[in-house]
């Protein structure tokens, strides 16, 4: 049983309502922070705890906020990244859908270490019904005193808006999300400067992840040296994970990251298995744009070693061998499933998403989903398979934002780890059409490694 | 002094430059020049937060700078990236980078229509150049191309936005230089356009410009469309005194015909002083003009191939052959052909015909 810390009361009826949060020891962190802390001590304690970014590129958090830079008379802003729209990542939702008064705590935690005056919540359009439920707890917090002019007779002023996104998935990228809360097209900004430096209208910020922020408060609450003993290595303490697609139990559940893959999917804990009795074929451990790895990858490293659910231990092998954690969107598919029609799928949004700022992302999304349509529709060619190969290698890395490699790296895994379901795919035309290439050997136990001569 | 302290030194290609603190590493390369700069489809000087957008540009940055020697993990758009004191970049020593480049030709083209033969851009098109430079001769590209329908946008401008490369420029040129903009991007991804939202002209003074900046054939002079090749112009500097621009023009002339009048670029194919849309679209003959000379193309252009300056006319052999006889004609062809004016004897003209001197113009 891991320890909860996030969704230690998210069972209690009625704590998305303040009255209820607040009895459960809810804003106990921003009174110890702005009672007995500086600033600089809240973000040393977040320093010490090791929290790494939950939205998906990982980079920790204390050193984040440290390299924001404080120029005399220019305000600082803190900006909460809630424009969650990685297929099969949802965990911010059901964070900000029951306990957004967690959200705003941390939020007001963080602030106050960073000096954000205004602080935006950046939300998806998609995501309306959170976004009343998130004004509503705003204004309960406000009527409360915890937000607005000197909070607790600590003199610290805070405003926190929620701006409602319109539906890119772009906006999602720290710098193209800067550029959608000013109000423009939301096209990523090149780096440098980076947001530290010239963030939201040109002054400072910090974007950070709704799950990273509402971890803040834990951290206050128990201390970051406590915090970091939970989890291992450089994976500190608990992380939420949304796990969906062929699995008994789906859902938003809290980690410790000391648990194995195999224990996550299988434990009645928390996926509970396959449906059905059927054999796990393939995943995607942390969102749909890192590389998916077949289901004998996924359980042991290439060393042999059971592979466990953190930043560390998902990441083994590089991406030969391996994947990442990234924003914890586990996404399993059993021996049914298709992986071509599966990597369409992607290819087909991240097609749809681009921005269409930078030519390598622009041209060659598209590209690879029509490549992909012919295969998956028995039309392909053999040397299609080289050619998608080649198209996501010269996009990868030649964009100006991550959203290049996101529509990359999928297809580049499903052809590493799938190939021969491709070519399948394109020697049997027409009974791939009727029928799935099925479970194959991918679940088949590794070969021990060959020890170097 | 303190200042000469300052200057940066970096390695492009393993030849050093100093260069001002500031300089981005393709203005570093440039000031080399020859192959060591990198091709820049949508950056341009004089446009601020132009560029970055291509990929074209993008260079290995081997060691970051004398304190912090590290490569760079990616390749970086050196349009947009300040070199840094003992940087040491590679351009075209690098394999990667030029993998890189070869792949961004073919992203760029594969939805490009390649309508060359018919474009007015031929000739003096970016991605023409940089597709003879660093493109594959063939596609491996087999579906449809994207089209667009054409839009009207005013009396000057054609914009046929299937030839588009989305460089951004002309929008930072009615950004930048004219008083209202009045076009954008619309929509996302590979299926966003130039465009007007609500059809509407381009009506301001200096809106000519996007011409000038566009790297390809998607905006083009609604005055010289379809009027002849560049190739076939004479390219001539002149000046005008003009109460709103600098009056500083190049006119492409075949004769005494005016064609186009377009602002002057320098050799990186980027116009430093801007013109407005009288001195572009208005004054279309010579005598409204105070001609300097012919224009320099230093590259090695086509349009180069046709400067007439300093040539030397072939001798004339037939009176020598034939002991200072004239040749008997059996035909006087002035008086067979239906094509030129009569009164106008062909081979006694001065230089290139023009149209006033075919019937069909006069009669």
């Amino acid at each position: 049983m891991g320890r909860k810390l996030l969704f230690e009361n998210v069972q209690v009826e009625g704590i998305r309502g303040y009255d209820v949060y607040r009895r459960e020891g809810g804003y106990r962190s921003v009174e110890k922070a702005l009672g007995e802390m500086t600033p600089d001590q809240v973000t040393d304690e977040v320093k010490k705890s090791g929290l790494r970014g939950r939205g998906g590129a990982g980079f920790p958090t204390g050193m984040k906020w440290s390299f924001i830079a404080k120029p005399e008379g220019v305000p600082r802003h803190l900006v909460c990244n809630a424009d969650e729209s990685e297929p099969g990542t949802f965990k911010d939702r059901y964070l900000m859908e029951f306990l957004p008064h967690l959200l705003i705590e941390g939020l007001i935690v963080s602030s106050y270490a960073l000096g954000s005056h205004v602080t935006y919540i950046y939300v998806r359009g998609e995501y309306s019904w959170v976004i009343d439920i998130l004004e509503t707890a705003i204004g309960e917090a406000k009527a409360n005193g915890w937000l607005g002019n000197n909070i607790l007779d600590k003199g610290f002023d805070l405003e926190i808006y929620v701006h409602r996104g319109a539906g890119a998935y772009i906006c999602g990228e720290e710098t193209a999300l800067l550029e959608s809360l000013e109000g423009k097209r939301g096209l990523p900004r090149i780096k440098p400067p980076f947001p530290a430096v010239k963030g939201v209208w040109d002054r400072p910020t910090v974007v950070n992840n709704v799950e990273t922020l509402a971890a803040v408060v834990p951290i206050i609450l128990i201390g970051g040296e406590e915090y970091s003993k939970i989890g291992v290595g450089k994976s500190t303490g608990t992380k939420l994970i949304s796990a969906c697609g062929n699995i008994n139990k789906p859902g938003v559940y809290e980690i410790d990251m000391t648990i194995s893959v195999e224990d996550f999917v299988y434990s009645d804990e928390y996926c509970g298995g396959i449906p059905k009795g059927k054999k796990m074929k393939a995943c995607i451990p942390g969102g749909s744009s890192v590389p998916i790895l077949p289901a004998n990858l996924l359980l042991k490293t290439a060393k042999g070693e059971k592979r466990l659910m953190n930043y560390e231990s998902l990441s083994d092998g590089g991406f030969v061998k391996g994947s990442m954690l990234g924003s914890g969107g586990f996404i399993v598919l059993d021996e049914d499933q298709c992986v071509v029609k599966h990597t369409l799928t992607l290819a087909r949004f991240y097609h749809h998403e681009s921005c269409g700022q930078c030519s390598p992302c622009r041209e060659g999304t598209g590209w690879m989903e029509k490549i992909l349509r012919n295969i998956d529709t028995g039309k392909g060619k053999m040397s299609d398979i080289d050619l998608l190969w080649d198209i996501q290698r010269r996009i990868e890395g030649n964009t100006i934002c991550p959203l290049g490699d996101a529509a990359a790296w999928p297809v580049a895994a499903a052809i590493r780890h799938f190939r021969d379901e491709f070519e399948w795919h394109v020697l049997n035309p027409e009974e791939s059409q009727k029928r799935n290439y099925g479970l194959a050997h991918y679940a088949d136990p590794l070969e021990p490694a060959v020890a170097a001569v | 002094m303190a200042e000469e302290k300052k200057l940066f030194k970096v390695t492009i290609d393993n030849i050093t430059v100093e260069v001002e603190p500031g300089t981005t590493i393709l203005n570093a390369a440039r000031r080399i020049g020859g192959d060591v700069a990198p091709p820049a489809m949508c950056y341009y000087t004089t446009l601020k937060g132009s560029g970055g957008k291509c990929r074209t540009c993008l260079v290995e940055v081997a060691a970051g700078s004398t304190a912090d020697p590290r490569p760079m993990p990616k390749l970086v758009a050196s349009c947009r990236t300040n070199v840094m004191d003992g940087m040491v970049v590679k351009n075209v020593t690098s394999e990667k980078a030029l993998d890189a480049r070869k792949g961004i030709v073919e992203f760029l083209l594969i939805n490009h229509p390649l309508d060359c033969p018919i474009c007015d851009q031929a000739g003096e098109c970016s991605l023409q150049d940089l597709s003879y430079e660093h493109g594959t001769e063939g596609t491996r590209y087999t579906f449809n191309r994207r089209v667009f329908e054409k839009h009207d946008i005013g009396p000057y401008i054609q914009l046929h936005m299937t030839r588009c490369i989305l460089c951004y420029r002309c929008v930072y040129v009615a950004d930048q230089l004219t008083n209202r903009r009045e076009h954008g991007i619309l929509d996302r991804g590979d299926h966003s356009e130039i465009a007007t939202y609500i059809h509407k002209a381009l009506e301001n003074d200096f809106i000519g410009n996007v011409i000038d900046v566009c790297p390809v054939g998607a905006l083009t002079d609604k005055t010289f469309r379809f009027k002849n090749r560049v190739w076939f112009l004479k390219p001539l500097d002149a000046h005008r005194d003009c109460p709103r621009c600098s009056g500083k023009v190049t006119l492409w002339n075949r004769g005494e015909e005016v064609f186009r009048v377009t602002a002057r670029k320098d050799q990186w194919g980027e116009v430093k002083d801007f013109i407005c849309n009288e001195c572009r679209f208005e004054k279309k003959k010579t005598a409204d003009w105070v001609i300097e000379g012919p224009t320099r193309i230093d590259r090695h252009s086509v349009i180069s191939g046709n400067h007439y300056v300093d040539t030397v006319a072939p001798k004339e052999t037939l009176p020598e052959v034939m002991g200072g006889r004239k040749p008997k004609l059996l035909m006087d062809i002035n008086q067979v052909s239906e094509v030129n004016r009569k009164d106008i004897d062909l081979s006694g003209i001065q230089g290139p015909a023009h149209s006033v001197d075919f019937e069909k113009e006069n009669s």
